[in-house]
C-alpha cells in the first residue's frame, strides 16, 4: 500500500539564513578584489584635481589626496586612496550635461540604471608622465636653481614610479588637457600600453570650462575609447565620468 | 654645429634584445644624435625607454623627444605592427605637428 503524502507548506524545511561562518568562508574564498584605478596623464592635466574631486564627492569634502598647483610635477609620488565607494544613487546630478539637450534628467536616470549604481575602488593619483624634465622649467616658476634641480630629480623618480604602478592597475582614467593637442607621444604610449595589457581605459577631456577647450579633438584622435568631457576644477559633467567608471571598472 | 642622424634598419633592430635595443637608442640620443628606427618600437618598449631615460636625466641631459606613427592592426586585430619611431635629445628636437602619418619636427643644434 502506498500512502499518499501531501506536501504542505508547513512541511517544507524552513529556509535558514546563511550562518556567519559560511558567510566568512564565502567572503574569504570568493572575495572580489577592489579594483585599483590609476589616474594617468601628462603633467598639469589636472590629475590631482580630479582625484581630490572624487574624494570630495564620495568620501569627505575636507580630505585631499594631494596639493594641486600650476607648476608641473607638483605630484612626485603616487598616492593611493583605498576603499572609495562610487555610489551614483546617493548623488544627485551635479551639473547638466551639455551633450544631451535641454532635458538631461531622463537620460541621466537611464545611464544611472545601466551603471548599476555602486562600485568600490581604490584611486591612485600618479605623477605626470613625461619624456623630458628640465630643471630650468621650474626656475621659470620662481624656484632657486638648487631647489629646481632637487624638484627635477624628484620628478624623474615620480615618472618611474608612475610607470611601475601600471603593473598593479586594473583600470585607467587617462586625463588630457582639452585645450592642448591630444596627439602627443606620451598619450599614445599610455593608450598603447593599456591596450596591450587589456586594461580598460576611460579618457577624460579635462578643462572644458576654459574657452579654448576642444574635447572633440580628443574624440577624433582616439575614437576607439570613451571620451568624457569634464572640468575637474568646476565639477562639470562629473556624473557622466562616474557612470562610465562604474560601468567600465566593475 | 652639425646634428648626426642614425637611420637604423628594421633588421638591425630585430636582431637586438629588448634591453640592448633601448640601450642602443639611449646611448645614441645621449651622444646628441637623432635616432630613426625603421619598424619602430612597441608601446611597451617606448614606456621602458621613458623609464630608462628618467634614470639618466641630469643637468646636461634633460631627456628625450620621441615620436612615431601609431601601430597598425594586423589580421583580426590580433597582431600589432609597429612603424617608424624617431627619438632625439629633448634640447635638440622639437615636435611641431604629429598625426597618424606625418611627424613635423625642428632639429636645432645646441
Amino acid at each position: 500500500m502506498y500512502k499518499r503524502i501531501f506536501w504542505s507548506e508547513e512541511m517544507k524545511p524552513k529556509k535558514r539564513g546563511k550562518g556567519i561562518l559560511s558567510r566568512l568562508l564565502m567572503a574569504f574564498f570568493f572575495r572580489r578584489k577592489t579594483p585599483k584605478i590609476g589616474i594617468y596623464g601628462p603633467p598639469n592635466a589636472g590629475k590631482t584635481t580630479l582625484a581630490n574631486r572624487i574624494i570630495h564627492t564620495f568620501v569627505d569634502e575636507n580630505e585631499d589626496v594631494g596639493a594641486a598647483s600650476d607648476m608641473p610635477h607638483e605630484t612626485r609620488r603616487a598616492v593611493r586612496r583605498s576603499g572609495i565607494m562610487i555610489d551614483l544613487k546617493s548623488k544627485s546630478v551635479q551639473s547638466p550635461d551639455p551633450n544631451h539637450g535641454s532635458d538631461p534628467e531622463p537620460k541621466v536616470k537611464e545611464r544611472k540604471e545601466r551603471a548599476k549604481g555602486k562600485l568600490k575602488l581604490d584611486v591612485v593619483d600618479t605623477p605626470g608622465l613625461a619624456t623630458k624634465i628640465d630643471f630650468h622649467d621650474f626656475m621659470a616658476y620662481g624656484l632657486e636653481e638648487e631647489e629646481a634641480k632637487r624638484r627635477a630629480k624628484e620628478a624623474t623618480e615620480g615618472v618611474i614610479e608612475a610607470i611601475k604602478w601600471l603593473d598593479d592597475i586594473d583600470g585607467v582614467v587617462l586625463l588630457m588637457d582639452a585645450t592642448e593637442d591630444p596627439y602627443t607621444q606620451t598619450n599614445v604610449i599610455i593608450i598603447g600600453n593599456m591596450e596591450a595589457r587589456g586594461t580598460p581605459i576611460i579618457i577624460a577631456a579635462n578643462k572644458v570650462d576654459l574657452a579654448d577647450a576642444a574635447p572633440e579633438r580628443i574624440m577624433n584622435a582616439f575614437p576607439q575609447h570613451p571620451v568624457i568631457p569634464i572640468s575637474a576644477l568646476k565639477g562639470e559633467n562629473m556624473e557622466r565620468l562616474y557612470e562610465e567608471m562604474a560601468r567600465r571598472f566593475r | 654645429m652639425e646634428v648626426k642622424m642614425d637611420l637604423v634598419s628594421e633588421d638591425k633592430i630585430n636582431s637586438m634584445g629588448s634591453m640592448e635595443k633601448l640601450r642602443f637608442v639611449l646611448d645614441g640620443v645621449k651622444s646628441g644624435n637623432i635616432v630613426v628606427l625603421e619598424g619602430g618600437l612597441t608601446s611597451e618598449e617606448q614606456m621602458k625607454l621613458i623609464e630608462l631615460t628618467m634614470t639618466e636625466v641630469n643637468e646636461d641631459f634633460p631627456g628625450i623627444e620621441m615620436n612615431g606613427y601609431p601601430t597598425k592592426r594586423g589580421f583580426l586585430n590580433l597582431r600589432r605592427k609597429t612603424r617608424l619611431t624617431v627619438i632625439g635629445p629633448a634640447n635638440t628636437m622639437h615636435t611641431i605637428k604629429k598625426d597618424n602619418d606625418l611627424i613635423s619636427a625642428i632639429i636645432s643644434a645646441i
